[in-house]
């Protein structure tokens, strides 16, 4: 098990340094001029160089590339070219907007998906499940802004029950933010629950056809009780699986929800760091995005090692 | 029946108490600023909430764009233009208590003048000679030339008055001296003001102001919809304007911005070096069908580069009228009698993508056949600002006063004949504001006769707010969004 690890931890390592090489090499081809995009159309040619040494861009590349990887390492990730203010901080204030809305989404759309899907696996070919495939189909194919802008119009400008986007912050009060929350998460929920959805019921399918389902059923317990015992813990991998995937989606994938909303997440952070040209910002929330998804994956592949031996021995 | 009354009048009072009870405003702005120091950085949005709120200069541009006393009450300028003496307000200070003096200009303008200074328009400070205290209400400032426009310059956003204690910290947590003192920026999503209990004029009838960044058009419709927000100084959609005038919980103020939207033209490039070409351009494009088409009739057309609502206007539509034969016949003159093809870098504005289409329609009837490039505005500055390398593009100059980019050769369309040079120093040698308007308007002819650059329209401002919001203001002379004035009334 701790070769495992070590084995595990080094391609983590490995992967996040060539994750930071590719985000470099991309940033650095990509054209525009930070100083330059700052300081605007008629500005003076001597503040602009000015600048420039500032933030270090006259250096020479590897230089550069190595200044932010050590820094990096050592939990500085540089300061926000346009807000001056450092980008950790950024990222704290936005993954305060940004985790909970998620953790409200991804809960949202289990509290849906996983009784909805059982409820149509347990009525396969009858009016119950057609009536929630079609649903969940309808639910893939609405763009989530579409839905949003939908939720707006008629719970903001119609009925004027929630405000039309914005975020009040945490000290407004807990209600406040989880109010403000809501129409995004219900937006973001919709497709997520209709994919969850069709995967619980089809995993459930499978288990229900697998010979110690027949088991169960022979030495007594009823269809209800060898479903609820048996086959939903079975059905339950692929659906976790798809969750954790779901979590990495929404965490940064949020950005058009977001814009809808004008929520300050972090997928706006990392859009106005594009168009701002704050490099700085880009790189740094990327990789941090980066880590966090190769984390998740480590812990992944960490518990599925426990679950099961045979994942744990070197493959050729 | 009295009773009746009674309770009608008793009504009418509460009612109009709490009407009179609202001090608080949110206003919709499309961007967030960058930063909050208007002296380190172009961004507008950053001049859009502190300027003239938090920050204040010697002089202050008013609706108009005159310039007018601000910290500095009153002043004499020497007979040669050389000398200006700047008398200051007494008894003002910042907002974390430091006592506004003469130093403090000192401070500022030195600041802005170093060698390292990060001041975008340090190029404002350039003809100063030198700054000398005369004592803490009197500051005397010596140019190396006359300088006709240095009033106005004093009034920009990137010349205002900073102390020497804070001014490292403006960018996170701005001090100045304005009506209106710094309160929380919760980053992403909004800027909050607080009335200054202790300003030295007249103070702010607002006692908060929210600044929200809403930068969807249509996530800024629903936000005004359902009330989240009083208004947006610069509604960013022409296209729902009906709607709202329909609505009447609203008022539409349309008013004018200094953004003269042009074709710009790579003067240094040929068939563009030559005049012919250039004339049978501005023969061929039609204004008003611009206007029309792209910004849904929201905009002045243009014939040179200076906005039609100032004091130096001159009409000039009489010069390069749309004529498609004429184009024709210069452009067979130049030696194009089928015409050519180039290409049209667009940045990203709705007034540049939109009227580039409509632009590039136009110029087909006369044989230009265009290719279309959109560019991202990362891309325009490296490749049309700095590199030069492009044919036409559309873009809108928002600065006031910024005619002279034309003396400057190096500048992306490459002008700077010395004729004009020579008329921009005369400019700057006259003090007098009739005598500068006279050499505006010889300036904009000379350019709008070499036809430099396709001259297009003034871009339209539509303000959208409440009824009852009063002091907003209509127009945009500089890049404020100025709230000392704003009020709800009845």
């Amino acid at each position: 098990m701790i070769a495992f690890l070590a084995r595990r931890a080094l391609a983590l390592v490995l992967t996040l340094l060539a994750a930071t090489v590719a985000i470099f090499l991309l940033l650095e081809v990509a054209p525009g001029d930070p100083a330059l995009t700052m300081m605007g159309m008629n500005a003076d040619p001597e503040a602009v160089e000015a600048l420039r040494r500032e933030l270090g861009l006259d250096a020479p590349l590897v230089t550069r590339y190595a200044t932010w990887v050590l820094d990096m390492a050592q939990g500085d990730f540089g300061t926000s070219y346009t807000y001056k203010t450092p980008v950790s901080e950024l990222v704290a204030e936005r993954l305060a907007v940004s985790a909970p809305l998620t953790v409200y989404a991804l809960a949202l759309s289990t509290l849906i998906a996983i009784p909805a899907g059982v409820f149509a696996a347990s009525r396969r070919g009858r009016a119950g499940d057609y009536a929630v495939m079609g649903l969940t189909q309808a639910g893939i194919a609405t763009p989530n802004f579409w839905f949003a802008m939908l939720l707006v119009i008629l719970f903001s400008t119609v009925l004027q029950l929630f405000s039309a986007g914005g975020f009040p912050g945490w000290e407004a009060g807990f209600w406040a933010g989880i109010k403000a929350l809501t129409l995004p998460a219900v937006a973001l929920a919709l497709p997520q629950a209709s994919i969850l959805a069709r995967v619980m019921r089809s995993a459930l399918l499978d288990a229900m056809g697998e010979d110690w389902m027949r088991t169960a059923r022979a030495k007594g317990l009823s269809r209800g009780q060898a479903i609820r015992r048996h086959a939903l813990r079975n059905a339950l991998i692929p659906v976790l699986t798809i969750i954790g995937m779901q979590f990495s989606f929404l965490m940064a994938g949020a950005i058009i929800i977001e814009n809808v909303f004008f929520l300050p997440g972090l997928g706006r952070l990392v859009f106005q760091g594009v168009i701002q040209q704050d490099l700085i910002v880009v790189k740094s929330v990327v990789v941090l995005l980066v880590f966090a998804v190769v984390l998740v994956t480590l812990a992944v592949d960490v518990a599925y090692a426990l679950v099961d031996p045979r994942l744990r021995e070197r493959r050729p | 029946m009295k009773r009746l009354l009674f309770g009608v009048a008793a009504a009418a009072l509460l009612a109009g108490a709490a009407q009179a009870a609202k001090t608080d405003l949110t206003l919709g702005v499309a961007l967030e600023p960058p930063n909050l120091d208007p002296t380190a950085g172009a961004a507008a949005a950053i001049d859009e909430v502190v300027y003239a709120n938090v920050f204040e200069g010697l002089t202050r541009i008013d609706e108009t764009g005159a310039a007018q006393p601000a910290l500095a009450r009153s002043w004499e300028i020497s007979e040669d233009g050389l000398t200006y003496i700047f008398h200051l307000v007494e008894g003002a200070t910042f907002h974390d208590g430091a006592a506004f003096d003469a130093s403090d200009v000192k401070f500022s303008f030195d600041r802005a003048m170093a060698e390292d200074s990060q001041n975008a328009q340090k190029v404002l400070f350039e003809p100063i000679e030198t700054i000398e205290v005369v004592d803490p209400a009197t500051v005397k400032i010596t140019l190396k030339r006359p300088t006709g426009a240095f009033l106005f310059n004093m009034g920009w956003g990137d010349a205002v008055i900073v102390d020497p204690a804070s001014a490292a910290t403006n960018a996170t947590d701005p001090v100045g001296t304005g009506p209106f003192v710094f309160g929380d920026w919760a980053k992403g999503a909004s800027i909050t003001l607080e009335k200054n209990p202790d300003y030295w004029g007249e103070p702010a009838q607002l006692d908060r102001a929210t600044f929200k960044f809403i930068s969807d058009p249509t996530a800024a419709l629903a936000a005004l919809m359902a009330g989240d927000v009083d208004g947006f100084p610069g509604w960013p959609s022409p296209e729902t304007v009906p709607q709202i005038e329909a609505d009447p919980r609203f008022d539409v103020v349309m008013g004018s911005t200094e953004g003269e939207t042009i074709l710009g033209t790579n003067t240094a490039k040929a068939p563009f070096d030559q005049l012919k070409v250039r004339q049978a351009i501005a023969h061929a494009l039609d204004r008003q069908a611009i206007v029309d088409g792209a910004m849904f009739g929201i905009g002045t057309p243009i014939h040179t580069h200076y906005p039609p609502h100032g004091p130096a206007f001159e009409d000039l539509s009489g010069l390069y009228p749309h004529d498609l034969d004429k184009a024709r016949a210069l452009l067979a003159e130049a030696g194009f009698p089928d015409g050519f093809d180039a290409t049209l870098k667009l940045p990203p504005p709705a007034y540049a993508r939109r009227g580039g289409e409509v632009v590039a329609a136009q110029l087909r009837e006369i044989g230009i056949r265009l290719e279309i490039i959109p560019v991202e505005w990362a891309q325009w500055l490296e490749q049309v600002f700095k590199g030069k390398d492009f044919d036409l593009t559309i873009v809108s100059h928002t600065e006031p006063r910024d005619i002279n980019i034309y003396a400057r050769p190096d500048y992306y369309f490459g002008y700077g004949k010395p004729e004009f040079q020579a008329l921009m120093e005369e400019l700057n040698a006259a003090t007098d504001a009739e005598a500068q308007n006279a050499i505006l308007r010889k300036a904009g002819t000379m350019i709008a006769e070499d036809a430099v650059n396709g001259y297009l329209f003034q871009l339209g401002k539509i303000g959208v707010w409440r009824t009852k919001l009063k002091g907003m203001w209509a127009n945009q002379p500089t890049q404020a969004i100025d709230l000392t004035a704003v009020r709800w009334v009845d």
